[in-house]
């Protein structure tokens, strides 16, 4: 493919993000909405769409549902509707998906991205309820041997985030997407979590000369299954559609399947007209009417969102920016962060200590956020060993894997491993002499001038203590006698 | 007088009296069954073993001296749409012919803890979708009357099964006149509850803006004792009311004198003169008992038909996408998922549903929905407003509770818009979410046979108590005229002997 120049054509991305609420029950019935059971033994006959059953509907996900949109922007629709979406397919029991198309549950909200600092609009935020699970016996439905179908996820309670496309650019859509599964991460919404399938991504990109005033013709690519997937696959729709545009061609009205192994889109559909659902409203559901209390109520118990988290870490507890950010990567981190400092941890030290040490370690085992292995306590007591001079910071790294990997205390740790530093001057100064016996012409060259030596007389103390050495005493120690 | 002979009441009062067991009942009913059954094919399932041990549990009770409930040891027939946990419920379908229901119905529920006995499950249209049970999978039911007609539709199995004495007592559904059409070619009671009074969990939906769960009795009293279980909120159905239940039988004898009634003009346009005349004798009767009757113009009537097979086709269509094969029900062999949804589908449901189905899918198609599922939704709001004047005028409305008795099988079934034009004066009631009430009259003479004929009284939202009210009080002033003829089409339902092969 050729590269078409990117400042001749610009592209607009809308994206529909569906997210699984973190409710205990499903939407419609009383079944357990849990992840990850047996298949088939989270079912009922209301969400298996049996003859004669009815719906209930979940308020305790109307409430998360409510949430989601106040900490999205949006202004909520006091009375909306459910609506039966219809298609067939073996996972959809009931022939229909119980949604709101008339009348979503709140509309006009916006996320705000730094990159270039602007607003996405989001269009409409709506409940519906998810299907259950086709695996196939092969690629896809048409040329599978047989299919196995999993219900445990039929009724699940989703929200539907529909934002306009103002989005201009793959990391606009990267950004876009890590606001939005930031902010409803820290408003407990939902575990987001792409690689479960609580969060899922559909794309919708059309390309036009750039100023164009008519909009280009969409195309869709559906369960994109990671942010990264987004972006490449938006890129290389960009370059494709360039392509055909810059030949005089004309874009299709398609859906797009984004293939991760040869990292290229491919045609899984045309779409002549848009899709027939034959929508209508529910009639076994009544509207769905929020009083303007429980909305109140929902707002003042709403948790605090990212933004004003970073304020506080910044602002009250002085910390950079950047600290800021990291830690509030993750609901379970800056929960992790403020525990620490609740504990008496210094801010920016334990900031530091997370950023480098716990997610580097975390990073490197493939540990998500929310199954961080330590405690705020023995993390905390582990910090205070270092600042009373108990141990190094050096030996403190070693104490933090070993208080992971055994679950012991760090005093402990260091008690049976004999890791306290090593800060007497008797001690210290006979292992200093004797280095220096040992190392005459390094010695040598340092009363010479070259000060920088001393620092391989400090590493050969620290080898020989093993570390323990506490280093400042060190040095102290050499430059005294080097002087004398 | 045989136990299967007498009206609900009347059983209810020597089970109580201890005077017969609930088993000694059952075995009474079966044994009419097995009588007339053979002739009238109202029954899909007759649910003996069961329904003994529910006779058993009940007699233990009375020995005991625990309240045996409201119904204490009396059969009901169950219509086959409605749900019996480990019984078949087939909504007369190929498509659920083998369909055991996991659960029961909550009106199942409340019935069996008020000590009734279901006995069997009772022929239908398919999915309800009918006007004479001649659409079932199941053959045909016969109209006790006369075994050449049928017994009205839907729910002409449980109408057959009380007329017949097969059942003291049925449930039916009435989505656009299935109760109260069938009880009056049958002569008997049936009552259409307002929408949301009984709940809808466990009933096959048909169309779900429309369907109500009712009674169909002998009497209007059998038919507010059966009210008075199984009325009342349900937390599994959210368009249940959640109105206090109350008494309905307590109210049936208060005082009707003053009683404002009205007489739809529209409802009487295309009444057959037999019917008519019967109607308007009773007209006279009401005037007797100090009734005010005045006749009323509800010119939105004239819409109901098309607003009806609008609005039902596109629920119906919506409601039985969930029989595809996949899950339960008819499955056919096929290669391809489509064929599969296809022929499964094509070969489980019968014509009259494939018809709805086709006809809903076309008023919800894109370009088509505005034209009209959504017109035909606007106008049912204006036939409510027309019926909401029309109460500020009168107490009650009534009409003719069919515009003709009872037709011959065969008669109407290939044209399917006469079939749809005889619902008329029933599906405005379902539209505008009343409840109404249908009754023996009288009797027609004028098709060689004796034909009943049907009252329907129409009532406000939850004004059950004054329908059945002014029910009860034409039906004691009428006598017992109905109940003696009923005798005599019982006594001649005898069993059709086999003829015995000599060689």
């Amino acid at each position: 493919m050729t590269e078409v120049l990117d400042d001749t054509y610009e592209m607009m991305v809308g994206l529909e993000v569906h997210v699984e609420l973190a409710t205990q029950t499903k939407m419609f019935c009383r079944c357990s909405s849990r992840f990850g059971d047996p298949p088939n033994t989270n079912i009922c006959p209301i969400c298996m769409g049996l003859p004669g059953t009815l719906p209930q509907a979940n308020m305790e996900a109307v409430r998360l549902a409510v949430r989601a949109a106040l900490a999205l922007n949006c202004s909520l629709n006091l009375t909306s509707r459910f609506d039966r979406k219809h298609y067939f397919y073996p996972d959809l029991p009931k022939g229909y998906q119980i949604s709101q198309f008339y009348i979503p549950l709140a509309q006009a909200g916006y996320i705000e991205i730094d990159n270039p600092r602007k607003k996405i609009r989001i269009n409409r935020v709506h409940i519906e309820e998810d299907a259950g699970k086709s695996i196939h016996a092969g690629d896809e439905i048409t040329t599978a041997s047989y299919s196995l179908l999993d219900f445990n996820r039929s009724g699940v309670p989703l929200i539907e985030i529909v934002s306009e496309p103002d989005i201009a650019s793959p990391d606009e859509a990267r950004q876009y997407l890590e606001k939005l599964q930031r902010t409803l991460a820290f408003s407990a919404v939902s575990d987001v979590k792409m690689e479960e399938g609580s969060m899922r991504v559909d794309c919708n990109i059309s390309v036009r000369p750039k100023g164009a005033e008519a909009k280009g013709t969409p195309c869709e690519m559906k369960n994109l299954s990671s942010f990264r997937a987004v972006t490449r696959a938006l890129a290389y729709e960009f370059e494709r559609q360039k392509e055909i545009l810059a030949h005089g061609g004309k874009i299709q009205r398609q859906t797009r399947h984004w293939d991760e192994v040869q990292e290229v889109t491919k045609l899984l559909r045309l779409k002549q007209t848009s899709d027939d659902y034959r929508y209508f409203p529910d009639p076994d559901l009544p509207p769905l009417q929020l009083s303007q209390d429980f909305v109140d109520e929902v707002r003042r118990s709403m948790p605090r969102l990212p933004e004003e988290i970073i304020a506080y870490y910044t602002e009250d507890l002085g910390l950079p920016r950047y600290d800021a950010e990291v830690l509030t990567l993750d609901p379970a981190i800056s929960a992790f962060f403020e525990e620490c400092v609740s504990l008496g941890g210094e801010p920016k030290t334990v900031s530091n200590w997370i950023m480098v040490e716990l997610l580097g370690y975390m990073r490197n085992k493939g540990l998500s956020y929310d199954s961080i292995p330590v405690s705020p306590q023995y993390f905390v007591s582990m910090l205070d060993l270092i600042k009373e001079g108990v141990i190094s910071g050096k030996i403190g790294k070693d104490v933090l894997i070993t208080m992971i990997e055994t679950g012991k205390e760090p005093k402990i740790i260091v008690e049976e491993r004999g890791l306290q530093q090593i800060s007497d001057e008797e001690s210290l100064s006979r292992i200093v002499d004797e280095i220096i016996s040992n190392n005459q012409s390094v010695v040598e060259e340092i009363k010479a001038g070259k000060e920088k030596a001393l620092g391989f007389l400090v590493g050969q103390v620290m080898k020989v203590t093993k570390g323990k050495a506490n280093p400042g005493k060190v040095n102290e120690l050499l430059r005294q006698k080097l002087s004398e | 007088m045989k136990l299967w002979e007498m009206t609900a009441k009347e059983i209810l009062a020597h089970v109580l009296a201890r005077d017969v067991s609930s088993d000694q009942v059952l075995d009474s009913f079966l044994d009419r069954i097995s009588e007339a059954e053979p002739q009238l094919n109202a029954f899909i399932d007759v649910l003996e073993p069961s329904a003994r041990l529910c006779a058993s549990r009940v007699d233990k009770k009375l020995e005991k001296g625990e309240n045996p409930g409201l119904l204490a040891g009396l059969p009901v027939a169950i219509k086959d749409n409605i749900c019996v946990k480990g019984a078949p419920c087939t909504c007369a379908s190929k498509m659920l012919e083998n369909w055991i229901a996991p659960y029961d119905a909550t009106c199942v529920s409340k019935l069996v803890e008020q000590g009734a006995i279901i006995i069997g499950k009772t022929n239908l249209d398919e999915f309800a979708m009918g006007s004479s049970t001649e659409t079932s999978a199941f053959g045909i039911t016969k109209n006790p009357w006369d075994t050449e007609r049928v017994p009205g539709g839907s729910s002409g199995g449980s109408a057959a099964a009380v007329s017949s004495g097969m059942a003291p007592i049925a449930l039916g559904t009435d989505t656009g006149g299935s109760i109260r059409q069938p009880a009056s070619f049958t002569g008997v009671c049936g009552l259409k509850p307002t929408y949301g009074l009984v709940s809808r969990y466990g009933v096959t939906a048909f169309a779900s803006s429309l369907d109500a769960v009712g009674p169909i009795g002998e009497t209007v009293w059998d038919c507010a004792l059966v009210l008075d279980a199984i009325s009342g909120f349900d937390d599994m159905d959210p368009t249940s009311s959640a109105r206090p239940g109350r008494s309905y039988r307590a109210n049936l004898d208060k005082e009707v004198k003053g009683l404002k009634v009205g007489i739809a003009q529209e409802f009487l346009e295309g009444v057959e003169p037999d019917v008519l005349e019967c109607f308007e004798s009773k007209v006279a009767c009401l005037e007797d008992l100090g009734i005010e009757v005045q006749v009323l113009t509800l010119p939105s009537l004239s819409y109901a038909i098309d607003i009806y097979y609008i609005i039902a086709s596109a629920e119906a269509s919506s409601n039985l996408a969930r029989f595809d094969g996949v899950r339960f029900g008819r499955r056919a062999e096929a290669e391809t998922l489509d064929e599969l949804y296809g022929l499964s589908r094509g070969t489980g449901f019968g014509e009259e549903v494939i018809r709805r189905i086709m006809i809903g899918t076309y008023a919800l198609s894109a370009g088509n929905k505005e034209k009209y599922y959504v017109r035909a939704a606007k106008a049912r709001t204006m036939l409510i407003e027309d019926f909401k004047k029309s109460f500020g005028k009168v107490d009650l409305i009534i009409s003719p509770a069919t515009p003709y008795v009872a037709f011959k099988v065969g008669e109407k079934i290939e044209d399917s818009l006469a079939m749809y034009t005889g619902d008329l004066i029933t599906v405005p009631v379902n539209l505008a979410g009343l409840c109404a009430l249908s009754m023996p009259i009288g009797f027609s003479h004028a098709h060689g046979k004796m034909l009943p004929c049907g009252l329907q009284i129409i009532g406000k939202p939850y004004d059950e108590h004054t329908v059945l009210r002014l029910g009860y009080a034409l039906e004691q002033a009428m006598g017992d005229e109905i109940r003696s003829k009923r005798v005599t089409m019982r006594q001649s339902l005898k069993p059709v002997r086999e003829v015995e092969l000599v060689d």
